[in-house]
């Protein structure tokens, strides 16, 4: 296992080496964060807000006068992890709901078919919007909601997939022996459809960093006195106009996340290694 | 039986095909509709509690449960919604008291102007770069295309203006970094303070729609037809310019049009970040305050014009199959 890792790290190309490094990155940001930041993400440390960066506060005050480094280190875990949570529950439930509706067939897969249809035909920061307006935003329902809003693609996706495989040999040989959905969704068709769906599971990652960091900015999403990267975008749009650290270091702290894993997904993209 | 088919006219042909797929656009819209409804309008809870507050006495709550329609049955409430929004007067914002129709015609020609100038100048964009990373695929122009594009499309809006704001207004002092209402200032003064907003959009919009365009010429160039035009001499730029090109428009064109779906996400955040006063940045002052019709009202909208894109590609993509047009 670890040798083939390293066989496929070998293979890699600088950019999905680059990505890799920067995801990894991240994740350990996310996991550790709190514990190496110099400051609580709330102290005051210095009486000059949107101070620059200087040796003692690396990446300068904020607003308030609060450390922008400390302030990043903690809200990583909510962008990091929140996306993570809803990138999984989204290809959880549309890929189950995938393979019920491909073995199955008929009217199942019909109404399902359809309803996903409708579901993806709402852009996906307009339905963000209706979602946060109709139920609020706590971090439990902004996981959900996001969740919700990528299950349609991941459905599509995986229900193509299964389809395809449904009609090959093996899955027919397990229909005739008389195995039900259960088995044939699980031993038959889910191992031979794995690898697409992490490179999906990976695209909708970066798909809820975004949404989640947009809804932060727009003030819809993770709400005060919690903050991830998105709210620390937000709470210092008054530096804009002198240029201030505060502003500009959580906005590329979150493309760099963002393009990171875009990068990664691309190089692990079958044939794209040369 | 072949020759009879082949005898009728083409577009008696195409005809069924984009009145279907109109019709399929209807339906869906449709379902949209019921699902937006649903979510907005009947989940949340009880509107007359929550706009008249926690101290109203009970008969003032249903007084105005009553006034406002909501002691009736849920479908009779959806059809009277969707009558309303079909015939163009969904009712009276909660905040501002007005009919929501007019502050949406107040602000829907700001956004429909960022976003036509933004589609021009990105389509122009996205053509040169496709074209150009499509005829020197594998090589070193676009693999810097590729990663330039592929870092472009997973980058956050606010980056984009923020960057933008800080290089154009704040360092070189060429640009405004609010725009004004377009009625309030000279023409000269609207483009200028227009340049930061549809800049930061191109970029959301371009990374996406370059791609695509690139991934249709390419599977134009590696057809055989230009094999056989190479081989006869043709020289290169001939070929893409007269050979592919008339082939690869249907997928382009379908392309740009999904790609500029793209547009309502960034118009979310730009128009935010620039103050500008749009259809996106009502939305979101309407999500605030929850302000429940203007909110469906602004949802609708983009949800009708987001199926009005895709009916569009779609159609293009039949307009431009040669077998059904032969």
């Amino acid at each position: 296992m670890t040798g083939r890792i390293f066989a496929a790290l070998r293979t890699l190309p600088a950019s999905g080496r680059i990505g890799l490094a920067l995801v990894i990155l991240w994740l350990l940001i996310a996991a550790l964060g709190p514990v190496i930041a110099p400051h609580s993400p709330g102290a005051f440390v210095d009486e000059s807000v949107f101070s620059g960066m200087s040796r003692e506060l690396w990446l300068g005050t904020d607003y308030l006068g609060r450390d922008v480094l400390s302030r990043l280190l903690w809200g990583a875990r909510y962008t990091v992890f929140l996306a993570l949570g809803a990138a999984m529950l989204a290809v959880v439930t549309g890929t189950s709901l995938a393979l019920v509706a491909a073995i199955r067939g008929g009217w199942i897969d019909e109404v399902l078919s359809r309803s996903m249809d409708t579901l993806t035909s709402i852009p996906s920061k307009i339905f963000a919007l209706v979602l946060v307006a109709a139920f609020g935003s706590s971090l439990v329902l902004l996981l959900v909601i996001m969740a919700v809003i990528y299950v349609p693609g991941n459905f599509r996706i995986a229900r193509a997939l299964a389809v395809n495989l449904i009609s090959l040999d093996f899955v027919q040989v397990a229909r005739a022996r008389g195995e039900g959905t259960a088995y044939i969704a699980w031993r038959e068709i889910l191992p031979n459809m794995i690898h697409p769906l992490m490179a999906d599971m990976g695209l909708r990652f970066v798909f809820v960093v975004l949404l989640l960091s947009g809804l932060s900015f727009l003030g819809l999403g993770v709400q005060p006195p919690l903050a991830d990267l998105g709210s620390l975008v937000r709470e210092n749009i008054s530096g804009l106009s002198e240029g201030a650290s505060a502003i500009i270091v959580p906005a590329i702290a979150i493309a760099t996340l963002t393009v990171g894993a875009n990068l990664l997904i691309d190089a692990l993209k079958p044939g794209a290694r040369s | 039986m072949a020759r009879s088919e082949n005898s009728r006219p083409a577009w008696l042909r195409i005809a069924p095909l984009i009145l279907y797929r109109f019709a399929s656009s209807l339906l869906t819209l449709f379902l949209v509709s019921a699902v937006v409804f649903t979510i907005s309008g009947l989940l949340p809870g009880d509107a007359a509690q929550e706009l008249l507050g926690q101290s109203a006495t009970p008969e003032q709550i249903a007084a105005l449960r009553h006034e406002m329609g909501l002691d009736r049955s849920a479908p009779v409430r959806y059809f009277d919604w969707l009558t309303s929004i079909v015939t163009g007067d969904p009712g009276v914002s909660y905040v501002a008291n007005m009919p929501v129709r007019d502050i949406i015609a107040q602000r829907l020609p700001n956004t429909l102007v960022l976003a036509g100038i933004t589609a021009v100048i990105s389509v122009i964009l996205a053509l040169v770069i496709g074209i150009v990373s499509a005829i020197n695929r594998g090589g070193k122009i676009d693999r810097v295309l590729n990663i330039v594009t592929l870092s472009l499309v997973a980058t956050p809006e606010f980056l984009v203006a923020t960057l933008g704001v800080l290089i154009f207004s704040v360092k070189l002092l060429w640009l405004p970094s609010i725009s004004l209402a377009p009625d309030e200032a000279s023409w000269t003064e609207t483009l200028r303070s227009l340049a930061l907003p549809v800049l930061s959009l191109t970029f959301v919009v371009v990374a996406q729609m370059a791609r695509m365009t690139r991934a249709a010429v390419v599977d134009q160039l590696e057809r055989p037809y230009v094999e056989m035009a190479r081989l006869k001499g043709v020289p290169f730029r001939r070929i893409v310019l007269f050979h592919v090109m008339p082939n690869a428009i249907g997928p382009v064109v379908n392309a740009m049009a999904l790609s500029l779906s793209y547009l309502m996400g960034g118009a979310l955040i730009v128009e935010t970040i620039f103050n500008y006063p749009g259809l996106a940045s009502l939305m979101v002052n309407a999500v605030t305050s929850r302000d429940m019709p203007l909110l469906q009202s602004c949802a609708m909208i983009f949800c009708g014009v987001y199926l009005a894109m895709m009916l569009v590609a779609d159609v293009i993509a039949i307009l431009a199959n040669p077998r059904l047009r032969a």
